[in-house]
């Protein structure tokens, strides 16, 4: 019989963190499910967004959720003018050179973070840093409970844009037929660079989110961006609801793993599900058949 | 793949025989000139560390602390005994993998180094000595603590810090004698390390020891590198209620793993760390003073008596760097290889392995006596015990170097009083 004082808590910090893991997806579902593109600069953007914020509160003392109104806008800025100024010329239109040039970006934006700020840890300080929820026995970080209430929010704000506005109703035109789509008028260039930043912005969001709890260096995208293509491949790609349960139950997978199988082994069942999920259901748990 | 050359440069004959009387011109010269004016060429010396990756605090902390050593030995005329030849470091990142570190002995035995510092982490200590040793260059090590960097043998392996075996035993003993003086309240542990050859060794040897002086290990407790989450961790040491907890890991994991025990409010008479690193680091007590409040450390820790370290902490400091002990026995690795350069008064390789083996350096402010290696360990190493009082890193044990009193049990509303 599992110890149910340590299989709540720990299912529930599962949640929590999954709710970050769907944030950093839903940017990369968007970009890698939808227009097909390979984004390997995604954790170091992921890092990029967390300077920010770690600058914005030590330099002004702007708090990290507060930092949002600027992290979020920010990010989509630098999302748009890299596809449109660096990669959508570099890479020539071939999904091939998207994915060296987002590998370059990577090691461009790493060793440019070394050289800017050293490899220093660099963790903020908030007052709300160590509240906790208390339900019961189980305490839950305040953090973490506040990112998994913003994952829902922005996935269902993703959603109705792409569902209600004319903006997601060109991305999905694009997505699923780039010629016809350019023939009935649609700027297929600027609603690439469009979802790209869309999908930068996600990671603004999400730097916000994770600061609070969790350090900064210029290593630290690397920590979360192969969760994060797991998460998409596992939801489905291109679908925002899968990014959503996808992060959701590779967080709660990853912490029962750790609980059951130690910290050590924990990943193997996000692994085994991943396998599993491929075999019996290889368009994701979300995904659509073309 | 096809790769176009269109630009190879070609060599006539006329260059090639010009260039060849020169060279056969300099190397005459070289060789007929006193010993003396040839050492006078810069020195090179290897500095390997992992500036990136995962341990790329710790390896950034080491290379600076060389650096430091080596732009001394320079301003104050070099290496005497050679004509005031100036040290050249050669740097090498070791990315944070063993393969790669090896990798980056390859090249700096190309570069022609004559001797190699580093390179902190044990696992990747472990490949860079071996690699080191095919070459016959000499290597310091500077942190890499497993006792199996210098229990294979190597002829070229010099370790100035003690091994986690000498560490573990102190930790030990000094628990069990801050114990005995509050009277005996802890009899209960659990230990969380983190998994490469540091954290598993150290581990090991704790679990052997402690129960021998009557603590009983509830758990052990192993994670990865990088760990993004210790909520599980802190939710089993909430539920097992150890006296003590005993964390070996490094620094980022430290961090997350001591906040989440205040965000959890968990209270053990002690968090006492075993080459924890961040539980005596300047950085995490001006970051976190409160978190880190009260925690204990037996670790690599400078003679509080020696000026010299506290002048280092003031240079490091205003270089903007923390003065940890990464920084601190990079430094004194550097430096007992220039003592060895200076007894050795040469850059051969052998000479310099031979200086190291009979070298008895005392001018350093560690609290080892003179060097004396048996076996590539400095015999007279040993790491003192740390707690973070008010807002400085106290020694607290031994009493020779005792700075201050250990607060043990720790008050109720102390320990992770956030």
């Amino acid at each position: 019989m599992p110890d149910l004082d340590l299989l709540v808590p720990s299912a529930i910090n599962g949640l929590t963190t999954g709710a970050i893991y769907a944030v950093i997806a839903l940017g990369l579902t968007l970009i890698y499910g939808v227009l097909h593109i390979i984004n390997f600069a995604h954790g170091s953007l992921l890092m990029l967004a967390m300077y920010g914020v770690f600058f914005l509160h030590s330099l002004f003392g702007i708090d990290p959720y507060v930092a949002s109104l600027i992290m979020v806008p920010a990010m989509f800025v630098l999302g748009y003018s890299l596809q449109r100024g660096v990669i959508g010329h570099a890479s020539h239109g071939k999904d091939e050179n998207i994915l060296l040039v987002t590998l370059g970006l990577a090691i461009v934006i790493d060793n440019l973070a070394l050289y800017l700020w050293r490899s220093d840890t660099r963790i903020i300080d908030t007052p709300y840093a160590f509240a906790t929820f208390e339900f019961g026995p189980v305490l839950v970080s305040t953090p973490k409970l506040i990112a998994l209430f913003a994952a829902v929010a922005i996935a269902a704000l993703f959603w109705l844009m792409m569902m209600r506005t004319d903006l997601g109703k060109a991305i999905r035109a694009v997505a699923k037929e780039k010629t016809g789509a350019q023939l009935v008028g649609i700027n297929v260039e600027h609603v690439y660079a469009m979802s790209f930043g869309l999908g930068i912005a996600c990671l603004g969001a999400a730097a916000c989110l994770l600061l609070p709890t969790f350090y900064v260096s210029p290593q630290v995208g690397s920590a979360f961006v192969l969760i994060a293509f797991t998460v998409v491949v596992l939801g489905g790609m291109g679908s925002f609801t899968g990014a959503v349960l996808g992060g959701l139950i590779i967080g709660v997978t990853e912490s029962l793993g750790g609980l059951y199988l130690g910290e050590s082994l924990g990943q193997i069942g996000i692994f085994v599900l991943f396998i599993l999920v491929l075999l019996f259901r290889p368009t994701g748990l979300m995904g659509q058949r073309t | 793949m096809q790769v176009n050359t269109p630009n190879v440069t070609t060599i006539s004959r006329r260059n090639f025989v010009s260039g060849a009387a020169g060279a056969l011109f300099t190397g005459a010269a070289l060789l007929g000139a006193p010993a003396i004016v040839r050492a006078k060429t810069p020195i090179k010396v290897g500095l390997v560390h992992p500036v990136s990756g995962f341990l790329a605090y710790s390896g950034s902390q080491c290379r600076a602390g060389a650096l430091m050593a080596i732009e001394e030995i320079n301003r104050a005329g070099g290496i005497h005994s050679m004509g005031g030849a100036h040290l050249e470091p050669i740097l090498g990142d070791a990315r944070s993998r063993p393969d790669v570190g090896a990798a980056e002995v390859e090249k700096m035995n190309e570069a022609g180094v004559v001797a190699i510092v580093g390179a902190y982490a044990s696992s990747i200590g472990l490949a860079t000595t071996q690699r080191a040793a095919h070459h016959g260059i000499p290597h310091v090590v500077d942190v890499c603590v497993s006792d199996q960097i210098v229990n294979r043998g190597l002829e070229n392996t010099f370790r100035f810090c003690p091994g986690y075996g000498t560490v573990a035993r102190a930790a030990v003993d000094n628990l069990v004698k801050i114990n005995d003086a509050a009277g005996g309240p802890a009899r209960t542990a659990m230990i969380v390390h983190e998994e490469s050859l540091f954290g598993t060794g150290t581990a090991k040897l704790l679990s052997a020891e402690l129960p021998k002086a009557g603590f009983e290990i509830l758990e052990i407790i192993r994670h990865p590198n990088p760990a993004r989450d210790f909520n599980n961790i802190v939710l089993k040491i909430r539920a097992r209620k150890p006296d003590i907890v005993i964390p070996a890991n490094y620094y980022n994991e430290y961090i997350l793993l001591a906040r989440t025990l205040s965000q959890y409010r968990v209270r053990p008479m002690a968090i006492y760390s075993v080459l924890g690193g961040t539980a005596s680091s300047y950085k995490f007590l001006k970051e976190f003073p409160k978190t880190a409040r009260y925690i204990m450390d037996c670790n690599h820790w400078y003679d509080p008596e020696k000026k010299a370290a506290h002048d280092l902490r003031k240079k490091a400091e205003e270089n903007g760097l923390f003065f940890s002990y990464e920084l601190f026995l990079a430094y004194s690795a550097t430096r007992l290889l220039a003592d060895a350069l200076e007894r050795a008064a040469s850059d051969d390789r052998a000479d310099i392995i031979r200086a190291l083996k009979a070298s008895d350096w005392n001018d350093h402010f560690m609290p080892y006596g003179p060097t004396k290696f048996v076996n590539g360990q400095n015999q007279g190493a040993r790491p003192l015990n740390t707690q973070i009082l008010g807002k400085d890193i106290e020694v607290i044990y031994p009493d020779e170097y005792a700075t201050a009193e250990a607060v043990f049990p720790v008050p109720a509303s102390g320990l992770n009083d956030a």
